[in-house]
C-alpha cells in the first residue's frame, strides 16, 4: 500500500518536473456558495496553464479568518467586509461572481412566479406577523390568484451562510421592525419556523410542508424546479428570478461609489433588477509577503474574468459585467503590492 | 463516524501475573511504548479540556449561569443562552435509549437463545453492517423518508384529533412536517441500536453454558432463565454498554442536524422543533466570525464534554469493580 503510494508520488513528481518547474498551488479558502464554480475554473485553468488551485470551502467566516492569518493566498466570503475592517487587516476585496436569493414556497395549485411579494410583506411573513396565505396583505398583491388559506410555515437555513446574510439584510432594509427585532447576519434568532441544513435542507422541508415558504440560492431553486415568488424591485416592477434579472441588478449597481467594494446588490435601481442579488467576494492581502503567490492568484482571477463566464452561466452563476471587471483589474494593479512596494499585478 | 464493535468482555477481564519471559530484553522497550501511548491519550484529553475552557471562557465569563438557563441564542445581539440545545441533547439521547434498549435486548436474546445457527451469522453480520453506516446516510433517510411519513401518518392525525385547548393539543402542536425532537430521537435510536445489540449479544455469550443449562435443568422456562439468570449475570457490563450507546447518542451530529428542525428555542413538546449541542456547533461554527459567537460555541462543546463525562462516570460507578472470573 505504502509502496504503491510512494511510487505514485515519485512518478507524479517526476512528471511534473519533466513538464516544467513545479509551481506551488494557489491556495484559497472560504465561502461554500461559489465553491462549485471555483472548482470548475481551477480544473480548466490547470489544463490550460498547468497551475493548480486548491480551494477549501470552509465557510465565509473561516475564509476571513484564514486570510487574516495569511495562511492562504486568498480568502472568499459571501459577506463583504466593511472598509474599516479591510483597512485594519490590510486586505482588499473584489467581487468574483454573482447569484441571487429566491423565496420558494409550497402552495398546492400555485405555479412558479404566480405569487407576487414585496420586501415589506416578505419581512412580515418571516417575522410571524402574517400567519396565513389568506392574509389581505398578500391577497392585495395578488388579485386574481386563488391562494389557499393555509397557515404559513417559515423555513430558514440553520447553518450560518452568506445566503442568510443576504436575505436577512434584504428584510432589514425593507422592514424597520425586522431590523430592530431580528437584524441581519449569517445566522439570526428567527422569530418563527424551523431550520433546514443547507439549501437542500431548506428545499426538503419546503417541499414536505404544505403552506411553507423558505429561501434558497437561485441555482438551487432553478435546478430543483421549486415554486418561486416574483418580487417587487425598487423601480416598482415585479420581476422573476432569472440570470437576466441578476445581471440587470449588477449593471445598475455603481461599484465606483462603493469604498472598498463594499456593495450589496440589494434593491438596485433598474426596471428589470432582481431585488435580492448578491456578489461573492475574494479577499487578498494588500501587502504580499510572497509576491509570487499573489501574482499567481491574480493571474488566475484575471483568467477567470476573461475565460470563465460560460462555465459560470452553465452552473447558474451570473458573471460580473465587463466594466466592473475592468475596474477590479485597475484596483489590483493599484492596491496589491509586494514588500518592496511594487505592484504584483500588471494592468493590461 | 464509524464504530468499531467492542468485542471485549468487560465482566471477564483477567490479569495474567507477570512471569519471567523468554528473550525479555525487549520488554522494557515495549512497556515504555505502551506507557507512552497511554500518556498521550491522557494528555490529549487534558489538552481538549484546557483548550475548550480557555476558548469558552469569554462566554462563561460574560453570561455566567445564564448561559445554562436562558434559551435565547442571538448572533446579532450577541446574547447566547444554551438552555434549548442542552435540553434538546438530553431529551433526544435519553429518548433514543428508551426506544432502542428493549429492541437491542430483544435482538441479543434472540441471537443467543432462539436463533437457528444458519441465521445467526446472517443477522449478526446485518447488525454489524448497520453499525458501519455513516451517520449522514441516516440523516438523509430521516429527512427524506422518515420525516414525511411521520408527518402524514402520525402528526396530522393527532393534530386533527386534538381538540383546541386539550392536553393532547398541547402535547402534539408543532409544524406537521416531521422535523422534530421525536423523529430525531427515533433516528438516534436506530443508530445506537446495532452497537448495543452487538455488545449485549457478546455479553450474553459470555455466560458459561453450565450456568444456563443448570437453570433449565431446575425447570426454568426461557423467560425465567433470561430474567433471573442471564440478566443478573451480565447486569453490570450491560450498564456499561448502554452508557456507551448513550454517549454516542449525545455526540451524534449530522443525522440529528438534518431532522431536528434546528430551532434554538426551548422545546414545548416532543413534536416541536429543537436543537442539540452538537447540531448547533455543526451549523454555526463554520461561519462564526465574532469572538463571542465562537466562544459560546466552544463553551457549548465543553458542556457536551461534561455531559458525556458525567454519563461515563455514572456508568463506571454503576459498573463497580469488574468481577474476576
Amino acid at each position: 500500500m505504502f509502496k504503491t503510494f510512494a511510487i505514485a508520488l515519485i512518478a507524479t513528481a517526476a512528471a511534473g518536473l519533466g513538464a516544467q518547474a513545479m509551481a506551488a498551488d494557489i491556495s484559497g479558502a472560504g465561502a461554500t456558495f461559489p465553491a462549485p464554480i471555483y472548482a470548475r475554473w481551477a480544473e480548466t485553468y490547470k489544463a490550460a496553464t498547468k497551475n493548480g488551485l486548491n480551494y477549501q470551502p470552509i465557510g465565509s467566516g473561516g475564509g476571513i479568518k484564514q486570510i487574516e492569518a495569511k495562511t492562504v493566498d486568498f480568502g472568499a466570503s459571501d459577506k463583504p467586509l466593511k472598509p474599516a475592517d479591510l483597512a485594519a487587516n490590510g486586505l482588499m476585496q473584489f467581487p468574483m461572481v454573482m447569484g441571487g436569493v429566491v423565496p420558494v414556497m409550497n402552495l398546492p395549485g400555485v405555479k412558479p412566479g404566480q405569487v407576487k411579494l414585496t420586501g415589506p410583506v416578505l419581512a412580515q411573513i418571516f417575522i410571524g406577523d402574517i400567519k396565513t396565505w389568506g392574509d389581505p396583505r398578500i391577497a392585495s398583491l395578488n388579485p386574481g390568484v386563488k391562494l389557499p388559506n393555509l397557515p404559513i410555515t417559515v423555513v430558514y437555513r440553520s447553518d450560518g451562510s452568506g445566503t442568510s446574510f443576504v436575505f436577512t439584510t434584504f428584510l432589514a432594509n425593507n422592514s424597520p421592525a425586522w431590523a430592530q427585532r431580528v437584524g441581519a447576519n449569517d445566522t439570526v434568532e428567527w422569530p418563527t419556523g424551523l431550520g433546514g441544513k443547507g439549501n437542500d435542507g431548506v428545499a426538503a422541508f419546503t417541499k414536505q410542508t404544505i403552506g411553507s415558504i423558505g429561501y434558497v440560492e437561485y441555482a438551487f431553486a432553478k435546478q430543483n424546479n421549486l415554486t418561486y415568488a416574483n418580487m417587487k424591485n425598487k423601480a416598482g416592477q415585479f420581476v422573476a428570478p432569472t440570470a437576466a434579472a441578476f445581471s440587470a441588478a449588477a449593471v445598475s449597481a455603481d461599484w465606483s461609489k462603493a469604498p472598498g467594494n463594499y456593495l450589496l446588490l440589494l434593491d438596485q435601481p433598474g426596471a428589470g433588477s432582481w431585488p435580492i442579488t448578491a456578489a461573492t467576494f475574494i479577499l487578498m492581502q494588500t501587502k504580499q509577503d510572497k509576491p509570487a503567490n499573489g501574482k499567481e492568484a491574480l493571474a488566475f482571477f484575471d483568467w477567470a474574468y476573461k475565460n470563465g463566464d460560460a462555465a459560470a452561466q452553465q452552473l447558474d452563476y451570473v458573471p460580473m459585467p465587463a466594466p466592473v471587471k475592468a475596474m477590479m483589474r485597475k484596483q489590483w494593479a493599484a492596491q496589491i503590492k509586494g514588500a518592496d512596494g511594487k505592484a504584483v499585478y500588471a494592468a493590461k | 463516524m464509524t464504530l468499531t464493535l467492542d468485542q471485549s468482555e468487560p465482566g471477564q477481564t483477567t490479569r495474567t501475573p507477570k512471569a519471567k519471559p523468554r528473550g525479555g530484553a525487549l520488554d522494557p522497550f515495549f512497556e515504555a511504548l505502551c506507557a507512552a501511548s497511554a500518556t498521550m491519550l491522557l494528555a490529549a484529553l487534558c489538552g481538549v479540556l484546557i483548550s475548550r475552557t480557555i476558548g469558552g471562557w469569554p462566554a462563561f465569563h460574560k453570561f455566567g449561569l445564564k448561559f445554562f438557563t436562558v434559551s435565547s441564542w442571538n448572533p446579532v445581539t450577541e446574547v447566547y443562552g444554551a438552555a434549548g440545545p442542552i435540553v434538546g441533547t438530553l431529551i433526544t439521547s435519553f429518548l433514543a435509549l428508551l426506544i432502542s434498549l428493549p429492541v437491542a435486548f430483544g435482538v441479543a436474546v434472540f441471537l443467543v437463545e432462539f436463533c437457528p445457527s444458519f441465521l445467526r451469522r446472517t443477522i449478526g453480520t446485518a447488525v454489524e453492517l448497520l453499525a458501519g453506516i455513516p451517520s449522514i446516510v441516516y440523516g438523509m433517510w430521516g429527512l427524506f423518508v422518515l420525516a414525511p411519513w411521520f408527518a402524514l401518518h402520525v402528526q396530522l392525525p393527532l393534530l386533527l384529533a386534538a381538540k383546541p385547548g386539550s392536553l393532547l393539543e398541547k402535547l402534539t402542536t408543532g409544524i406537521p412536517n416531521g422535523a422534530n425532537i421525536l423523529t430525531a430521537s427515533i433516528i438516534l435510536a436506530i443508530m445506537i441500536l446495532p452497537f448495543m445489540a452487538a455488545v449485549l449479544r457478546d455479553l450474553l455469550m459470555t455466560i458459561p453454558s453450565q450456568v444456563r443449562e443448570s437453570a433449565y435443568g431446575l425447570g426454568g422456562n426461557t423467560v425465567e432463565v433470561i430474567l433471573s439468570v442471564s440478566l443478573p449475570y451480565i447486569k453490570r457490563s450491560a450498564v456499561g454498554a448502554i452508557m456507551l450507546g448513550l454517549g454516542r447518542a449525545l455526540g451524534e451530529t449530522m443525522a440529528v442536524t438534518f431532522i431536528i428542525g434546528n430551532s434554538h428555542a426551548f422545546p414545548k413538546n416532543l413534536f416541536d422543533s429543537g436543537s442539540t449541542i452538537a447540531s448547533t456547533i455543526a451549523n454555526e461554527f463554520n461561519e462564526a466570525t465574532t469572538e463571542m459567537h465562537t466562544s459560546s460555541l466552544i463553551a457549548l462543546g465543553l458542556v457536551l464534554f461534561m455531559i458525556t463525562f458525567a454519563v461515563l462516570a455514572i456508568a463506571r460507578a454503576l459498573l463497580g469493580r469488574p468481577k474476576v472470573a
